[in-house]
């Protein structure tokens, strides 16, 4: 037997602790060292039976604060644990702590943290990617060998794009929410960041699953980790013509189309597909995410928990002080959009028609994907590689629009994955892969043959001591 | 009287009360005695990232409701957000199918100012959450400070709404008590809890404007907020003070209503679907539902006529509370079924209201023991009343009561041995009577009925008198 268990978490925290990238807002030491122990003294098993993990700071851990990396839920220490985190605790796995977020997962940067932007293990001076930065840098440097994110619009698959490490969006109501702080509650799902597709598998595998707590969630077999070495031999690729050309850094596109080259090589065929509402999606995305979020954040005001400034006004001065304080700016603005988008005389222009345009987008995903066309679509995860800190913060839109490859998806409701796929500067690059509706096998398994006969995942980044 | 000028429209929130847990979560519904936030948990206090899952037998028991009240039900359950900030809403939004009712176009009977039978129709039938309670330190407008209370929140709750079909707030008030007794029959109610039944009252003249009278719990409440309204309202306008829309809150102490809020006032609650809950398929629930629907006060006092034989007043008395009903049929199955109705629809129900107690305070058992008392003769009907009230305030049974208090009919022989001295006795009488003075009967009648201690039956006594009397005359 090697290291005992404690000795392999002590020395993760020694890690963290000696870490520039700000991974984490909450280290849960104590409790983790202590679980440790327990398992030093008497193993037990499980699929991640002592397996160290970081959890994204909008998941509902008892015990541990979970503030959504926001002032206003600051010192917030839950009463319960989400379901995700209820099942990783049955498989044995071990929780380190929090991860950095942008505040209530709104961003692509993990810039809009409370806490503090959380950088980029491949360059300090850049952004990890949003909005579960802290989950996909922490992986990425080895300050945890998995993390869970939450992905409403590409949270996880762009940091883990972002980081060079693998990230996978599960479909709608694949895995439960209860204990997810909700963002956008129709579009968002949890899900696994890791080092390897097998780590992926072995994550989801514990994760997913009907949850009565959940009406949103679906009853599925499972069974991900054994389906991985199907390979892709007889798989349809679809490339969607309307994720090359304009606005694509061109390394990035050549890594994607060497991707697929590669994918061929192993067997699978590809075709151009169309996905013709894709114009559509961001504004789309936007109106039904703020909008959602607008209802969400409303129960914040500091009355039954979080922040509290000092003495106490009358109720209305109280909580509208408490959320101008305990709100930063983009929460504020999305939140007055989505109160907008919402108000009387503008629900049928906005949200009403949004939801119509969410149609559409998930049929053109149906259409592409439908028995005859494509098994998979595979396209850039990210327009770009990652961007630097402060670059794109005071420009909400360009910020917006990094997200264009990535919401169609939460739109539509199907899983997909990013693999690290290549470099461009010294920089990670993402490949995804999207799939069917509950069809997480062949998004893992194609996943599973390109990163066998590639080298990128096990590219180490220089901030890795 | 029914009042020509007069339009009531009503709004009734029902808690679903006879459910074990609440409308989302699993918290038990039995908070009515417990500590505040005793019966709460991470869903019910909207704590971040809880999510509500349909309490399914909710859906059912609003069903019930919704066909007994003679709504169409729709196809799907659909829920919405209501947007707005409340210290007793722990998410700032409550989850009500408001756009989506679960019934619709439905009507029941009540009996109008006429005395016929009114239809009032239904609009429409939607279940919702309730917020929890706040408890001001103070009356609300000087308290210090506000306590909340989140027992009763996501409590299941009924909106029933009305056409404006009431024409009085004695309508008002029948239309409430005959809801309160369709609801108690259908078992998802027990309108003797807290905050049960909350009523939001719409009431206008012909042409104008309505108010909105919010949130009063008492069927009484409502006839009296009702009466002052339509009193203010008339005043305005005979010194041409147009009414507007607005809300008013009736304050019970003094017995008036005053404005809230104007219509310009009216909030944005900002509706949409929400997002966390999946719409129901409730169509294949409904013939179920239906076939195990119990029978209704209507039918029930139908039947009561024709089972028992009764009259229909007393059939309409017995089957306006389940309770009375139930006890009604327990006592008849055991005795006579036309004695019991007379006994137990007026006289019990009248010693029970005076007394504002239910029916749960007195035995069927005792009841059947009364009554089979009266019909042997071991009791006379005033002693039965006696035994009854005893039983009431003070306990005990009938037998014992009987024997406590000397109620026993006095026994034949004793009675002809009364009769016998009386007549002895009471020459005078005698002598008077029998010169044609029959009033003289009363004397010697009452001389028994102080031998017997009153235990003799007074009709009985006179007869017996009389039969010696004209006996001897003869001999
Ligand atoms: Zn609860």
């Amino acid at each position: 037997m090697g290291a005992s268990a404690e000795d392999a978490v002590a020395a993760l925290f020694g890690k963290i602790k000696r870490s520039r990238l700000n991974a984490y807002n909450v280290l849960s030491e104590d409790l983790a060292l202590e679980r440790a122990r327990d398992f030093d003294r008497s193993p037990w098993s499980g699929l991640m039976a002592g397996v160290p993990i970081a959890i994204k700071s909008c998941i509902s851990t008892r015990g541990i604060e979970t503030n959504c990396s926001s002032r206003i839920l600051s010192g917030y220490t839950p009463p319960y644990d989400a379901t995700v985190i209820e099942r990783l605790k049955e498989e044995g796995a071990i929780i380190v702590g929090k991860t950095n977020m942008d505040e209530f997962a709104m961003g692509t940067s993990t810039e809009t943290s409370y806490f503090g932007p959380t950088r980029n293990p491949w360059d300090l001076d850049r952004v990890p990617g949003g909005s579960s930065g802290g989950s996909a840098a922490a992986v990425a440097a080895g300050e945890a060998p998995a993390a869970l994110g939450s992905d409403t619009g590409g949270s996880i698959r762009c940091p883990a794009s972002f980081c060079g490490i693998v990230g996978l969006k599960p479909t709608y109501g694949l895995v439960s929410r209860y204990g997810l702080v909700s963002y956008a509650n129709s579009l968002e799902q949890i899900g696994p960041l890791t080092l390897t597709v097998e780590d992926a598998a072995l994550v989801l595998d514990v994760i997913a699953g009907h949850d009565p707590r959940d009406s949103t969630s679906a009853d599925t077999p499972g069974g991900y980790l054994s389906a991985l070495d199907r390979g892709v031999d007889g798989l349809t690729l679809g490339v969607p013509e309307e994720y090359f050309g304009e606005g694509v850094n061109p390394k990035v596109e050549r890594s994607v189309w060497d991707a697929i080259s590669k994918l061929e090589e192993l067997g699978a065929s590809w075709k151009e597909v169309s996905l013709p509402h894709t114009k559509y999606a961001l504004a789309a995305y936007y109106i039904i995410a703020m909008s959602e979020a607008s209802s969400n954040l409303a129960r914040f005001d500091g009355l039954r928990y979080g922040l509290r400034l000092g003495a106490d006004q009358d109720w209305h001065t109280t909580f509208s002080d408490i959320r101008a304080a305990g709100f930063g700016p983009e929460v504020k603005r999305r939140v007055l959009l989505g109160t907008y988008a919402l108000s009387a005389g503008y629900y049928g222009r906005y949200y009403l028609k949004a939801l119509k345009v969410r149609t559409l987008i998930k049929e053109d995903f149906e259409r592409a994907l439908s028995v005859g066309g494509a098994d998979l679509l595979v396209t850039p995860t990210m327009p770009f590689p990652a961007f630097k800190i402060g670059e794109r913060i005071e420009d909400p839109l360009s910020l917006y629009m990094a997200d264009v490859f990535t919401v169609p998806i939460n739109l539509a409701g199907v899983p997909a994955i990013s693999v690290p796929c290549g470099f461009a500067d010294g920089l990670p690059i993402g490949l995804q892969i999207i799939g069917r509706h509950f069809d997480e096998v062949s998004v893992l398994r194609a996943a599973k043959a390109y990163e066998d006969a590639t080298p990128y995942h096990e590219a180490v980044p220089k901030e890795v001591v | 009287m029914a009042e020509k000028d007069v339009i009531i429209g009503l709004e009734v929130h029902v808690q679903l009360n006879k459910l074990n847990s609440k409308l989302f979560c699993g918290c038990s519904t039995g908070y009515h005695d417990s500590p505040p936030n005793t019966h709460t948990c991470p869903v019910c206090l909207g704590l971040p990232g809880t999510l509500p899952v349909v309490n399914r037998r909710a859906v059912e028991y609003a069903i019930r409701v919704a066909l007994a009240l003679n709504c169409a039900i729709q196809g799907e359950t659909l829920f919405y957000r209501k947007n707005y900030y409340y210290p007793d809403l722990p998410k700032a939004f409550q989850i009500t199918q408001y756009d989506f009712p679960l019934g619709l176009g439905g009507a029941i009977l009540i009996r109008g100012e006429d005395g016929e039978e009114k239809r009032i129709r239904i609009t429409r039938v939607h279940m919702e959450e309730d917020p929890g309670r706040l408890v001001h330190a103070g009356t609300i407008d000087r308290a210090k400070y506000s306590m909340v209370d989140y027992n009763r929140c996501g409590m299941a709750l009924l909106e029933v709404v009305t056409e404006p079909d009431l024409r009085s707030p004695k309508e008002a008030r029948a239309f409430l008590d005959k809801l309160r007794n369709i609801l108690e029959y259908l078992d998802v109610f027990d309108g003797n809890l807290e905050g049960a039944m909350r009523i939001d009252s719409n009431i206008s003249l012909v042409g104008g404007e309505r108010a909105e009278i919010k949130n009063i719990s008492s069927h009484k409440g409502v006839e009296k907020a009702l009466a002052y309204e339509i009193t203010r309202q008339r005043s305005a306008r005979r010194r041409g003070v147009a009414q507007v829309q607005e809300t008013r809150h009736y304050d019970e102490l003094r017995g008036i209503t005053v404005t809230i809020r104007t219509k310009e006032e009216a909030h944005d609650y900002r509706y949409f679907p929400e997002p966390d809950l999946v719409p129901m398929r409730i169509a294949d629930w409904v013939p179920r539902v239906e076939a195990e629907l119990p029978e209704l006060p209507d039918a029930k006092r139908e039947r009561f006529v024709v089972d028992y034989d009764i009259a229909d007043d007393h059939a309409k008395s017995l089957t306006s509370e389940i309770r009375v009903a139930n006890f009604y049929e327990l006592v008849a199955k055991r005795a006579s079924p036309r004695l019991a109705a007379v006994w137990i629809a007026d006289v019990l129900k009248g010693e029970l209201n005076y007394r504002d107690a239910t029916i749960d305070r007195f035995s069927p058992g005792h009841m059947v023991e009364i009554l089979d008392m009266i019909e042997k003769g071991k009791i006379t009907e005033k002693g039965a009343v006696e035994v009854i009230r005893t039983i009431l305030d003070h306990g005990g049974d009938p037998a014992g009561v009987v024997e406590a208090k000397g109620l026993a009919r006095a026994e034949d022989d004793a009675v002809m041995e009364a009769v016998r001295a009386a007549v002895e006795e009471c020459a005078q009488a005698v002598a008077d009577y029998r010169s044609g003075n029959e009033k003289a009967i009363n004397f010697i009648v009452g001389m028994v009925m102080k031998r017997t201690r009153g235990r003799a039956d007074p009709g009985e006594a006179n007869r017996l008198v009389k039969e010696a009397l004209d006996g001897a005359g003869g001999a």
